[in-house]
């Protein structure tokens, strides 16, 4: 499946400065190791060591949030909207 | 009784506007969504502010001016240059005053009819909800999570909603928590980020219009719940990029799960914030714990004597221009893949603009096997303070 991945200004340093990328998939977990593998800088930012997906950063597909879909087994279809939404806390 | 052409129209507190008042707020009384019965309430609400900065800054403007009868604002900070570049509520001459007295002074200035109370004061676990208790509104504009899990706990402990808003360099974020009873911020983000793996607001920076424009959406958010009127922003998170001029909503669903509003409930009181955050004990023992130092003033004494040193300025390129020690530039980043155009046999001094990320590549360093490297205690920072004033600080 073709599918949009969004990335978060605090995560953009870490893949490539891209604020989007195009991917293929069928499922959340499929999409984020796919763009970890080319961006493993990416990967403690976004998982635990023991490979969970870190609290402070919500994964949604389209505008669902995937804690209340399959979590990473969320399947996936061609057109659909991965964005990775980090918790920021900035107001000064 | 008869309305009599000329009185003030009365509430049912008996609150009523002046023929000034009803001048100042015409442009409201001519819309029926807020009408006479609006403004009033909007002079009966009492909302309170944690913070007056990048987002405290729109919303103490407009909530003055909208004649928000009562507005707290809870702040401990003094007024700085480098706030000047978005918190608009300040002027130049204002820096050095604590920021509630300026912002009190300003938005009494806008609007002499409303009630300013100012708390220059940390919030705290300790003081958190007698502050909140006697108000009908909270608005989150703080910078830092601890600060942010706190507001978010007292706001369910004591029923109140709690109108959120956050940026970071280009992005924002905005929501209503805990409205009616809905999703809360531990809801959305059960635990925060561990120290060091989120840049802090110094380094990260952030877009002078940006708060501008969150903040206002948490004004505007505050005045549509005082009024009960149009859609509030809960159950939905907005997200905002400046950079792409884009506005996107993620739908926020209450977490059964939810340690404090879900349905097996473990806190039932603030707790310690800075812990539950990871950084207690970190303010008292920076991150440089540990980590080979050296004073700026040890510095220039042995760069004056000529012995053969090698700076290391581990800043970005953007930083270099603003200012620099005449060091060579690898940033923090780049290390790992640059780390072969060091000199091992020579004696290194890392610096950032405080000393942080340097303290992160002098650890980096000395596990790749280099012995001779320090960090220079409190970056770029410390050097213009002790050694050269005429070094910016930024
Ligand atoms: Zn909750």
């Amino acid at each position: 499946m073709a599918i949009k991945l969004e990335i978060p200004t605090a995560l953009r340093p870490f893949a490539g400065k891209q604020s989007s990328l195009d991917l293929e998939a069928a499922t959340v977990g499929e999409a984020l190791k796919s763009l970890t593998n080319t961006y493993s800088d990416l990967r403690k930012h976004l998982y635990t060591d023991d490979g969970r997906i870190r609290s402070f950063v919500n994964i949604y597909v389209n505008d669902e949030d995937i804690r209340y879909l399959e979590k990473e087994n969320t399947p996936i279809k061609d057109g659909d909207t991965i964005s990775i939404v980090p918790s920021i806390a900035g107001g000064r | 009784m008869p309305i009599i052409t000329g009185t003030p129209a009365a509430s049912e507190t008996g609150r009523t506007l002046s023929k000034e008042e009803i001048a100042r707020y015409s442009r409201h009384l001519i819309m029926p969504e807020v009408g006479m019965e609006g403004q009033l309430k909007l002079a009966r609400a009492q909302v309170l502010m944690i913070g007056a900065g990048g987002l405290g800054a729109p919303l103490g403007l407009y909530l003055a001016a909208a004649g928000v009868g009562r507005l707290g604002i809870v702040d401990f900070d003094v007024v700085d240059f480098t706030n000047l570049q978005r918190q608009i509520t300040f002027s130049t001459s204002d820096v050095g005053r604590p920021k509630i007295q300026a912002a009190k002074e300003r938005l009494a200035g806008l609007n002499p009819g409303i009630r300013i109370d100012t708390y220059e004061t940390r919030l705290t676990s300790d003081n958190a909800l007698e502050l909140f208790r006697d108000y009908d509104i909270i608005v989150d504009g703080t910078d830092n999570f601890p600060t942010r899990y706190l507001v978010n706990d007292a706001c369910v402990l004591l029923g109140k909603p709690n109108v959120y808003g956050s940026i970071f360099r280009f992005e924002g974020q905005a929501t209503v928590f805990n409205y009616p009873a809905g999703p809360c911020y531990r809801c959305l983000y059960p635990e925060p980020p561990p120290p060091g793996l989120v840049p802090s607001c110094a380094e990260g920076g952030v877009l002078g219009v940006l708060p501008g424009i969150v903040g206002a959406i948490q004004a505007m958010e505050t005045i549509k719940l005082i009024l009960k009127t149009g859609e509030p922003l809960a159950g939905r998170l907005l997200l905002f990029d400046a950079l792409a001029m884009r506005f996107r909503e993620l739908r926020l669903r209450k977490n059964p799960a939810c340690p404090i509003c879900g349905e097996h409930r473990t806190i039932d009181k603030l707790i310690d914030y800075e812990e539950f955050c990871g950084i207690r004990g970190e303010e008292a023992a920076p991150v440089t714990n540990g980590i080979p130092e050296i004073t700026p003033r040890e510095l220039k004494t042995r760069l004056d004597r000529g012995d053969d040193l090698y700076i290391l300025d581990v800043r970005e390129p953007h930083e270099y221009q603003i200012c620099n020690l005449h060091g060579n530039l690898i940033p923090l980043g780049q290390l790992p893949n640059r780390v072969n155009e060091l000199d091992s046999s020579r004696e290194i001094v890392a610096h950032c603009r405080s000393g942080k990320r340097s303290a992160d590549a002098v650890e980096f360093l000395r596990k790749a096997g280099f012995q001779k490297v320090w960090n220079l205690k409190g970056g770029i920072l410390a050097w213009s303070d002790e050694v050269d004033p005429s070094v910016p600080k930024y």
